[in-house]
């Protein structure tokens, strides 16, 4: 009993330091799909850039018709 | 005015693209698997966003000279107006390149500013550009202001050169591609990589292209009404 229990923990021991010797990367974050919120709201903020972008542009179109 | 390139693309077709190709350098370069590396970790992914801007720059002052020099050759005050509308365009990005720089500098270099040389020679770079601004600002006449500010801008990419392509990599530098540091080439290796690096550029060209189309637009508006009074 007591040799499963130590065969398990030191596999259990050598599962996290495998794991912890590889480089520390957003993986978590990118399966949970929380990765997407910040997407989506720097998709947001360009699609506000891109349409102030336009509404400019317009805006100077007219003042050259205007001349 | 027609006869001014920059001006025949008031069409909207590449003004489209250009959005579709930051958004999905936003989409990809988030998403997307990127090489793991020490130190700097999910940083590599600032690579899309932070050299675009310098790519911006680089071809903003490019075109602020071909029309400096265009200026020289014809003394028409509407190739000055592109000039330094471009400059200005061009001075936006280095700015925001520099921050992103420092941002990602700060939690991988360790410090905002390390005196690396890329850093020292952009912020000499930055420095001859806003000097740039300033010497226009204090000429009044326009064809003196034109003159004087052309000359100085052929002067200023002339310094571009040396300033980016060759000092930093003359000595060892923090930046990829430089002294003793990994190439850019090795990045360009993952082909993941060059799949969202490219187009991220690409995008970012067009979308300053964009903007300074819309100064140099608002420079002619300006400059008619002006002359009119």
């Amino acid at each position: 009993m007591t040799k499963t229990a130590l065969t398990t923990f030191f596999i259990l021991l050598m599962a996290v330091s495998a794991v912890q010797a590889q480089t520390e990367m957003a993986d978590t974050m990118r399966a949970n799909g929380k990765i997407y919120v910040v997407v989506v709201v720097l998709a947001t903020i360009f699609a506000g850039i891109f349409a102030y972008l336009v509404y400019i542009d317009r805006k100077i179109s007219k003042l050259e018709k205007e001349q | 005015m027609q006869k001014f390139s920059i001006l025949r693309m008031r069409k909207w077709w590449w003004k489209i693209a250009s959005a579709v190709l930051v958004v999905y350098t936003i989409v990809a370069g988030f998403l997307m698997p990127v090489p793991r590396l020490d130190i700097l970790n999910e940083t590599i992914r600032n690579l899309y966003f932070h050299v675009p801007m310098w790519f911006t720059m680089l071809v903003l002052f490019t075109g602020a000279f071909v029309y400096s020099i265009k200026y020289l050759r014809t003394g028409d005050l509407m190739s000055d107006i592109c000039a330094s509308q471009l400059t200005y365009t061009g001075i936006l990005f280095s700015v925001l390149g520099m921050l992103t720089g420092m941002e990602w500098g700060q939690y991988t270099w360790g410090a905002a500013w390390s005196n690396d040389p890329k850093q020292l020679c952009t912020a000499i770079l930055m420095l001859i550009y806003f000097a740039y601004s300033i010497l226009r600002s204090g000429l009044r006449d326009d064809e003196k202001r034109a003159k004087i500010s052309a000359v100085y801008n052929v002067f200023a990419f002339a310094m571009v050169v040396p300033l980016i392509f060759v000092l930093p990599r003359m000595v060892d530098s923090l930046h990829p591609g430089n002294g003793g540091n990994p190439a850019f080439a090795k990045y360009d290796l993952d082909s993941g990589m060059r799949m969202v690096f490219w187009p991220a550029n690409a995008g970012w060209i067009l979308l300053g292209v964009w903007i300074a189309t819309l100064n140099i637009r608002l420079g002619f508006i300006r400059y008619k009404r002006e002359s009119v009074l």
